[in-house]
């Protein structure tokens, strides 16, 4: 399943939620589903920076997929880093790349999107896409 | 006091955010402007706009007029002793700036000292640590207690020889204190070493009196005061003022401009560069005739019944810790649920249309001396009400039970 593909059974799996409840719910839940970084990595090099809550992102890359893990202080964020993950690891770096971000205002997701808002999903999606553009360079 | 009577005086108060009555418990941030502000506002672009001083056509002297007239009234507000101590500013932010890099430059030296406490703002802070750098002088600290209290006994110890000058907040944004200003004042000038209150915390709660106080420089922030954004003050002893160079260099601040050389203005005119922020000096006395038509007596009683009201039902819910237990606290209160991050329960207070403030306040040495990441802040204003607080505790303890499964 591509990141395309995901996507649409993330905005669909969404649009269910006719409260916003629900959806942060949801997304506390999806929190719990995060593939953990190693302790070992949660340092400053793989700290993101521009979110009030401490979150860290590590990638490999494996048979040519991008595996993402990562972890946050806080349940929110881990929910919407979970969702980042969902939808771009295990894919090539250059599907990362070229992937259409236009989910994020779907899921309704755009008020975080401000590269000025605190928890940093714009910094998050930013990181992702470094971390493909290296591997696709080291190759 | 009628407080449904203040509150139909604030027109944003009436925004519906998410569908719901837009609760805002941000005021140590930002207050909310009364109509007669915004309506200055319309009114002085609408027709009185032009540039003040030195205009010989009557807009500009009208405009001139009443924008010095602003001047005479803060200094009546905080009872300076003449108005020309009254230097408007960008904000508290940029008064201290002002103050550092200034007074900084005239009498801080090699070696110097100067004295702030841990409870400061990042703005109280990072003035004094760049002036001290660049004139290699060393930035002490006076420490907290764990309830957030300035520990005053270590002053004497902490005033040197050394020491050039005290910075200290009248009232800490991140927890709520009111400092022992006139006190640390006093303490600081038997010592012969001037003060400056960063007091941008204290103006909407506490009636400030520089002349009681004493105290060398009074800083604050119109937004803060119902004001329009902009505009601030800077208050300062004529004594200083006269000794410490121009801080910026431009039209207003000069009597005589030759290439070789340039004579300054006299003050406050000497600190006031460029064209100053006319259109809100005048919401800025549109602001300080609401405070006094409310009178600081009845904000300080209805602020004080909402903080005490706001402790007593976060110790009902058991779960939630106060940071910050001073017995004398003013407009803020900051606190944690248990176990749950700052930013998740401001987050999912937004949701239930509660504003507030979550992170480290612009305080982090705060942050660090409690060993959290932040806090989550409700600050209060003179329109807030105990249903306000009970609807906020209502919607806690739904977030609470989202997050603490």
């Amino acid at each position: 399943m591509g990141i395309k593909e995901k996507t649409r059974q993330l905005v669909e799996e969404f649009d269910y939620f006719d409260d916003w409840m629900d959806k942060y719910n949801y997304i506390i839940d999806l929190g719990k589903t995060l593939p953990l970084i190693d302790e070992k990595y949660k340092t400053p090099e793989y700290t993101i920076s521009g979110c009030q809550s401490q979150v860290w992102l590590h990638a490999e890359l494996v048979d040519g997929k991008v595996i993402f893990t990562a972890d946050s202080d806080a349940i929110i964020t881990k929910g919407i880093i979970a969702l980042l993950i969902r939808v771009f690891s295990d894919e090539t770096p250059d599907e990362i790349l070229k992937a259409d971000m236009g989910f994020i205002d779907a899921l309704g997701l755009k008020e975080y999107l401000s590269p000025t808002r605190s928890n940093g999903l714009f910094s998050m999606i930013k990181q992702m896409e470094m971390y493909a553009y290296a591997f696709r360079e080291k190759r | 006091m009628d407080i449904s009577n203040i509150r139909a005086q604030f027109p944003i108060l009436t925004k519906k955010i998410y569908g719901h009555d837009l609760v805002y418990f941000d005021n140590a941030a930002t207050t909310q402007k009364p109509q007669q502000v915004i309506d200055e506002l319309v009114k002085y672009y609408t027709e009185e706009n032009s540039n003040i001083h030195r205009g010989v056509h009557f807009l500009s002297q009208y405009a001139t007029e009443k924008y010095e007239k602003c001047r005479t009234k803060v200094a009546s507000f905080i009872n300076a002793p003449q108005p020309e101590t009254v230097i408007f500013t960008r904000g508290t932010t940029e008064s201290i700036n002002l103050v550092a890099e200034s007074f900084g430059q005239a009498f801080i030296n090699e070696g110097d000292e100067v004295l702030i406490s841990a409870l400061e703002h990042h703005s109280n802070i990072v003035p004094w640590q760049m002036i001290c750098e660049r004139k290699h002088a060393v930035l002490k600290v006076i420490p907290i207690d764990k309830n957030g209290d300035i520990n005053i006994e270590m002053l004497p110890e902490l005033i040197t020889s050394k020491t050039k000058i005290v910075a200290i907040a009248h009232v800490s944004n991140a927890l709520g204190t009111v400092c022992p200003v006139k006190e640390i004042i006093k303490l600081a000038h038997e010592k012969n070493v001037p003060v400056l209150v960063d007091g941008a915390q204290a103006i909407s709660h506490i009636k400030v009196d520089v002349t009681d106080l004493d105290c060398d420089f009074y800083c604050f922030s119109g937004h803060k005061m119902y004001a329009p954004m902009g505009i601030g003050v800077l208050y300062g002893k004529k004594s200083w003022l006269d000794a410490m160079p121009p801080y910026q260099g431009g039209g207003e601040m000069i009597q005589h401009v030759t290439f070789e050389k340039t004579t300054y203005n006299v003050l406050p005119f000497k600190f006031e560069a460029g064209t100053p922020n006319v259109g809100d000096a005048m919401g800025l006395f549109k602001a300080m005739e609401f405070m006094e038509s409310v009178g600081y007596e009845d904000i300080a009683a209805h602020e004080s019944r909402l903080l005490d009201y706001c402790a007593e039902r976060f110790n009902d819910l058991g779960y939630v810790s106060i940071i910050g237990t001073s017995a004398h606290k003013a407009g803020a209160i900051s606190f944690l649920l248990k176990g749950i991050h700052p930013y998740d329960t401001g987050i999912l207070l937004d949701k239930f249309s509660v504003a507030v403030r979550t992170g480290h306040h612009c305080a982090e040495p705060v942050m660090q001396f409690y060993g959290i990441p932040g806090t989550v802040r409700a600050s209060f204003a003179i329109y807030n009400t105990l249903e306000e607080i009970d609807y906020m505790i209502a919607s806690l303890q739904k977030v609470y039970s989202m997050l603490s499964i």
